[in-house]
């Protein structure tokens, strides 16, 4: 029997959020960075330090959406030797760890590997779902049956620039959550939030009631704490990824790790 | 599960299964609002004529047709004719394409744009277009490709554009396309991205090509004005492959005319150090397009290889993998050294000094002359010039010492048959 959404899916997580009245923290770390062993338990640390929902990031040789933290972190994967297969083992610890996993990956490694076997590898190895990058739903056709048939979430993103047409299309093709890019750009922390998230979410809950959280550019707990003031989810990648690339070793960079998980954490719980 | 399978939306730009629009949501919009402007001005008069007054006061079309009797003496005696687009404007045929997308910006309100490039040439042309019709203008360009095109990164700089230079993944074509394309996401409410080649999302792979066709219109008049016949082959470099789509594309109804690729070789296929997609990759994803692609087993783009910067790309136009597939177009390669024999020869026989990736249409060609033999009429692409080569190529033949080439090399074809695709 193939599992059902609430089986693998982010979607009781993100209604035990709102019943808390809070947001829920997405934290985003790539597979093999600084190794793969490294790496889950670097997502496992930052479970236990209180992140809601893991990304699961599969470094990619042409990562057009990211900023320099995220993609040299993936570079260093590669280099070491990073495969596409390692995103099953961090995603069968993180769920291990008791938070659902969501695979961030470019469209052409899973493509490679066969969509329908991906997902179904994904799903045995307790996967929520996938968040595509550089899939739109409109090209999505194989990705939608691979989740319907495995059950998993599916992910695509809503951007400033989106017309209400397209948040709607895309919107409607989401399961799990919808993914609200806060501003133009690419990965990477930013000072400040500006306005430009409030509308997007405010654009995408006039059209949906699924969940929406809100990814690039978030960095600390008081970012985190305005954004969940009005959004469903934090997500939070670089900030998270840097405290791995600016340590001096592993158990440095963990530390620095829960320390900014847990006040994020705080940050989600004190937006409303 | 069928029924619960939500319909898919709308796949625009397709080539069979190639193509596609595999982006950032973000980019969406602008790649929807440039289809539109496009649409509309390709039949809007005032558009036209605007475009066609610069071709003919700016960039010099048409550009010229030249026969090369004493260099297709090499090629069995084969009667070859190249399309001169080295005597454009810039010195390549992509300034054609140039203005079209730079009146195109005007038109949709948008104040910079932002390229990439290989060899320099669409740098070049981009810089110029911006420095003519008053756009703030940045070009991305592999760090690799700045040091061995130094001149042309000079010249861009000249026109008045930044140049930036890109050191991230390989550091060239590929990696310059990264970088605008995330400058493209950030700023894509006063910028558009002249992309210079056939491929990247949907318009682009169609909107380049049309830009193009001009060459094919031209040279097929002037082949049949000159000859009273049609070619037997027609012949063009394939990096991105836009080149090769322009002077391809009127002959596609001529079912007689054999249309011929020639891709990178590099140091030979087995060596994997190339850029022949067509002779060695699988369909894959790459800058928002589907189609062949350079890979390993996980999706991972492999480096490319290729003595011509413009040809040095994992991926190729999604339109030439459909001509391939459908077996309209052929695709074979050249490598480095056949490439370097047929530049100095096309030197020394003509006096033309062609750009490097020119050079591997006409090795191309001297292999296909060799192959349909005197009776053969061949059309070549010579699109662009070598000027901004002579470093690369000096160095090749050891010319920056005071050495001179040996006497008589140009004579002397080298050998064939180097295991090369005949596909």
């Amino acid at each position: 029997m193939s599992p059902t959404t609430t089986d693998l899916g982010v979607g009781r997580v993100l209604e035990q959020c709102r019943a808390e009245n809070r947001a829920a923290l997405v934290g985003y770390l790539p597979v093999g960075f600084p190794s793969v062993e490294g790496s889950v338990e670097a997502m496992v640390a930052m479970v236990e330090a209180g992140v809601d929902i893991v990304e699961v990031g599969i470094p990619y040789s042409d990562p057009l959406m990211d900023g320099p933290v995220i993609a040299y972190a993936a570079d260093q994967a590669l280099k070491r030797g990073v495969r596409v297969n390692d995103a099953f083992t961090a995603t069968r610890a993180v769920r291990d760890a008791g938070a659902p996993p969501l695979v961030m990956s470019y469209w052409n490694l899973i493509l490679r590997h066969g969509p329908t076997a991906f997902a179904r590898e994904l799903a045995a190895a307790g996967g929520a779902g996938i968040i595509t990058p550089d899939l739109i739903p409109d090209e999505g056709g194989e990705w939608i049956a691979a989740s319907e048939e495995t059950g998993l979430d599916r992910v695509f993103l809503v951007a400033p620039s989106s017309t209400e047409q397209r948040i709607a299309a895309v919107t409607e093709q989401c399961r799990g959550f919808v993914y609200a890019v806060s501003h133009m750009g690419v990965t990477g922390a930013r000072t400040s939030m500006g306005d430009a998230a409030a509308v997007i979410v405010n654009r995408t809950k006039a059209v949906t009631d699924k969940p929406v959280c809100v990814g690039l550019g978030v960095s600390g707990g008081s970012q985190a704490a305005e954004v969940a003031a009005y959004a469903d989810g934090v997500i939070v990648g670089s900030a998270l990824v840097r405290c791995l690339t600016e340590a001096e070793d592993l158990a440095g960079g963990i530390s620095a790790l829960r320390a900014l998980v847990g006040e994020l954490a705080e940050g989600v719980r004190s937006g409303r | 599960m069928s029924d619960l399978t939500p319909e898919p939306l709308a796949r625009p730009g397709r080539f069979g299964e190639f193509g596609g629009r595999y982006v950032p949501e973000a980019l969406i919009p602008a790649l929807e609002e440039l289809d539109e402007a496009r649409r509309k001005a390709m039949v809007d008069p005032e558009f036209m004529g605007e475009l066609e007054r610069l071709h003919r006061t700016y960039t010099g079309r048409p550009s010229i047709i030249t026969e090369v009797p004493r260099f297709a003496a090499h090629a069995g005696n084969a009667r070859i004719i190249l399309k001169r687009e080295d005597l454009n404007h810039t010195g390549s045929h992509k300034i054609n394409n140039v203005l079209a997308q730079a009146l195109l910006t005007k038109r949709m309100g948008k104040t910079r744009v932002i390229a990439e490039t290989g060899a320099g040439q669409h740098g070049v042309a981009t810089a110029t277009a911006a420095a003519l019709m008053g756009l703030e203008c940045v070009i991305y360009m592999g760090k690799v490709d700045t040091e061995r095109q130094a001149l042309n990164v000079a010249r861009m700089k000249m026109l008045g554009a930044e140049v930036v230079p890109v050191p991230t993944g390989s550091a060239t074509l590929k990696d310059a396309i990264n970088d605008a394309l995330r400058d493209w996401v950030t700023n894509v409410g006063n910028t558009h991205y002249i992309l210079g080649t056939v491929t990247g999302p949907h318009p682009f792979p169609e909107m380049v090509r049309d830009f193009h066709r001009v060459i094919g219109v031209e040279a097929r008049a002037q082949v049949l004005d000159l000859t009273g016949r049609l070619p037997d082959a027609v012949i063009a470099c394939v990096g991105g492959g836009s080149n090769a789509m322009g002077i391809f594309h009127r002959f596609i109804d001529d079912a007689g005319v054999h249309l011929i690729g020639i891709e990178a070789g590099g140091e030979g296929v087995e060596s994997g150090r190339h850029a022949a997609r067509f002779a060695a990759s699988s369909p894959g994803v790459l800058h928002g397009t589907f189609s062949y692609l350079m890979q390993d087993d996980d999706g991972q783009t492999l480096e490319s290889h290729s003595i011509s910067a413009g040809l040095d790309y994992p991926s190729v136009g999604p339109e030439h993998a459909y001509l391939r597939d459908t077996g309209r177009a052929e695709y074979r390669y050249a490598t480095d050294a056949e490439t370097m024999h047929a530049f100095e020869l096309l030197c020394r026989t003509e006096g033309i000094i062609p750009a490097l990736e020119s050079a591997h249409a006409l090795a191309g060609a001297l292999e296909v002359g060799r192959e349909l033999g005197p009776d053969a009429l061949l059309l070549v692409n010579l699109s662009g010039r070598g000027d901004k080569d002579m470093h690369t190529a000096a160095e090749y033949f050891g010319l920056l010492d005071g050495e001179a080439t040996p006497e008589g090399t140009a004579d002397e074809p080298r050998a064939e048959g180097d295991g090369r695709t005949q596909l």
